[in-house]
């Protein structure tokens, strides 16, 4: 075949530019498809997420027909030094009726440091009615060296929540705060992969 | 740029560039796709020599030979390697070989990106590999995380081998996405005058489809791997709940890619199936329309299944549904497919050389793949069969005795085409029955202790599992080694001292434009376009 016919190079652009086009495209929806998930999740109480900003509720009716328990759990993160536990395992509240609890947390190394706590309420489907209307997790908590801090919760269980809900649990998990970690580097390769390059030889 | 070189072709004709220029440089379709088989065809023996040794470890209960960390980084690369880097590059180059031939092309639309896309690969998997015989050497683990490589096991508590991987998924990418283009711009601007869409060889139709998917879904693999990069190095936590990311949102994007993958990873086999199929029937394919739409349904419907590899992770009841029956729904056209196939067996003049043993072969097993495929779409089910090794029946069903099947079935179909020799009949056999029987004794037993409940990716189990496990490691080192008589068939047939010379339409009931260029196929072919009534 002699030179291509310009038609057909023509063509190839063509086909060429539009598909790079959808290649970009995609690669961005990857990247859309994590605002995405968040507003899915908190439309739907996905994962147990859970609000994290102060919840309104003016307009609760106290149900006292039925009761619900409430179980705390309290963890850390484990490159998370800090000791962090909940007062009460447990409270049984009727839906409706604020009620508070305490966790305390303690800065055990010498030196001041930020951690944020990620809620996560179980069963998923209860998260969306599980409200928060004081809780340490709406912001970043600086606890000086040694520093032990009392932290409440306050919360109130929406009576729309269905019948099928007898029990939720609250979890807690104590991060400490990305890029604040302690010899300013982030402990990547944990102490479990190194042992494994030990082991392989 | 390409007329110059094109033109210089004209002036010798049939030259072939030689040494090792030939294939460094080339941009000739069939030297590339035989690169692409070839690549393929040394990674499966790499892959499968890692499987081995994964069922050598899995022989008794206990630990025998490799450490459990060791074993993790087996069944990673075992996986990555023989997605990426067998069955992938294998229907591409299936593709670079037989699209133009099949449209009357005289070679790719892109004949420096083929080049190009191919090139790629041996990096890509270099840069893998190396990670494997870093760790044998004792510096580090390789990646260890599964062929899924989850967050937080590859972020948080991925070895630093994990940006190795990360290199060579965008290396991969791109040559896919490479490929895909070409391809593409091959089917749309230079078939032959007359052929027409819906008289395009079902195998193009299927790679059509199949390069849309990967531009699709090749670009958020990246993205998801770029995510897990700049989260590992540069400080953002897409996957980390300390920032406010969400490991879960991990299998969310992994799987938006993973699923079209899937059927990436099958669709040019239906493709294959339904080129053989009628070739050894004597007898048109049966639907042929009903076949482009089918394919087309499955294309569109692997989009929206795929969170059904995540019902575990705690779903909404209504998504946990919507996934389950949008699953289910991919049964109807697959099922239209299988059924085309064997009406277009029915009533023909059937003969069963090697090629159709494969494609039946392939019918009837990948059928069973895709039961147990539909039983696993189920939601109560799942929550039983999750991670068990019924997943690593079914997906090997669908993989090895499907996509395998379907490329073993093309290399011995269009082998004489591409050599100009017979290949040995008898050795082609003598390997299907081997590899039949062997593949089925391998994982065949993986379904029992699936739903007895044993575990995948664990290096031990309990007891009561060890006879069926003892049998699929009978049945994997014979499956193994018998792959060798298809190696040693190939050689034969290439270097065609006691074969018989292939005529050009080589078989009797062959269709198709490439039977009608000369057996080989010459360096140049279709140069001139040919006219399709």
């Amino acid at each position: 075949m002699a030179a291509k016919p310009n038609n057909e190079q023509a063509a190839n652009r063509k086909v060429i530019g539009k598909l790079l086009l959808a290649v970009v495209a995609m690669f961005g929806f990857g990247f859309a498809l994590v605002p995405l998930y968040d507003v899915f999740c908190a439309v739907t109480g996905l994962n147990g997420k859970t609000g994290s900003q102060v919840a309104d509720f003016k307009n609760m009716q106290l149900d006292d027909s039925r009761t619900i328990k409430v179980e705390f759990l309290a963890s850390l993160n484990e490159q998370m030094p800090w000791e962090f536990r909940a007062l009460q395992d447990s409270i049984i509240v009727n839906p409706g009726q604020p009620a508070k609890v305490d966790f305390i947390a303690k800065n055990k190394t010498g030196k001041d440091m930020i951690g944020q706590a990620i809620p996560s309420v179980s069963p998923g489907i209860a998260a969306s009615y599980f409200q928060k209307t004081e809780c340490f997790c709406f912001t970043e908590q600086l606890l000086k060296a040694g520093e032990e801090k009392v932290m409440p919760v306050l919360f109130i269980v929406d009576p729309s929540i269905s019948e099928d809900v007898r029990e939720i649990t609250l979890s807690y998990t104590f991060f400490i705060k990305p890029g604040t970690e302690e010899a300013g580097s982030r402990v990547k390769t944990s102490s479990v992969s190194k042992t494994s390059a030990n082991h392989t030889n | 740029m390409s007329a110059v070189i094109e033109e210089h072709h004209d002036d010798h004709h049939d030259h072939k560039p030689t040494g090792i220029g030939r294939w460094l440089f080339s941009t000739n379709h069939k030297d590339i796709g035989t690169m692409y088989l070839w690549f393929s065809f040394t990674m499966l023996f790499i892959g499968g020599a890692l499987a081995l040794v994964i069922r050598a470890e899995l022989f008794q209960p206990g630990l025998q030979f490799v450490e459990p960390e060791f074993f993790n980084q087996l069944t990673t690369l075992h996986g990555l390697i023989m997605v990426f880097g067998v069955i992938m590059p294998a229907f591409v180059g299936l593709a670079n070989w037989m699209v133009p031939m099949m449209i009357g092309a005289p070679d790719m639309a892109l004949p420096r990106m083929t080049n190009w896309s191919f090139w790629l690969l041996p990096g890509a998997f270099g840069i893998l590999i190396s990670s494997l015989i870093m760790s044998i050497l004792g510096m580090g683990s390789a990646p260890n995380f599964g062929w899924t490589f989850y967050a937080p096991l590859s972020t948080t508590y991925g070895p630093d081998s994990t940006d190795f991987f990360i290199f060579s998924v965008h290396m991969m990418g791109i040559s896919s996405i490479m490929g895909a283009i070409n391809i593409i711009a091959t089917i749309m601007n230079m078939r032959a005058p007359g052929l027409t869409y819906m008289k395009m060889p079902i195998f193009v139709w299927t790679w059509f489809i199949t390069a849309y998917l990967l531009i699709a879904v090749m670009p958020v693999l990246a993205g998801a791997v770029t995510m897990m990069l700049t989260d590992r190095n540069f400080g953002t936590s897409f996957f980390d709940a300390a920032g406010g990311g969400d490991p879960v949102l991990f299998q969310h994007v992994f799987w938006f890619f993973g699923h079209p993958e899937v059927y990436i990873m099958i669709l040019p086999a239906f493709g294959i199936i339904s080129q053989v199929v009628p070739t050894f029937s004597r007898k048109k394919i049966f639907g042929y329309s009903s076949m482009v739409y089918a394919t087309s349904s499955i294309a569109f419907l692997s989009f929206i299944v795929w969170a059904h590899h995540m019902f575990t992770t705690g779903m909404p009841v209504a998504t946990e549904l919507f996934f389950m029956y949008a699953t289910m729904l991919i049964a109807v056209p697959t099922g239209v497919k299988v059924f085309n196939w064997v009406s277009t067996m029915w009533k023909g003049s059937l003969t069963f050389e090697t090629p159709m043993l494969f494609a039946v072969g392939f019918i009837f097993m990948f059928s069973i793949g895709g039961f147990t495929g539909l039983m696993l779409s189920i939601v109560p089910a799942d929550f039983q069969y999750h991670d068990t090794y019924f997943v690593v029946a079914h997906f090997h069903y669908v993989l090895v005795t499907g996509a395998l099947y379907a490329i073993y079935s093309a290399v011995y179909f269009w082998l004489p085409k591409w050599t100009g020799n017979m290949y040995d009949e008898k050795l082609g056999k003598i390997h299907f029955w081997v590899s039949t029987i062997s593949v089925n004794v391998l994982f065949f037993p993986m379904h029992f202790v699936g739903l007895a409940g044993m575990p995948r990716r664990i290096p031990d189990y309990n007891m009561q599992f060890a006879e069926f496990n003892q049998m699929a490691t009978i049945g994997a080192f014979v499956f193994g080694f018998s792959q060798l008589i298809l190696l040693w068939n190939v050689v034969k047939t290439i270097r065609g001292r006691s074969t018989v010379k292939a005529t050009d339409q080589v078989w009797e009931g062959a269709e198709g434009l490439e039977w009608t260029i000369p057996s080989p196929a010459p360096f140049h072919s279709f140069t001139t376009p040919p006219t399709v009534k």
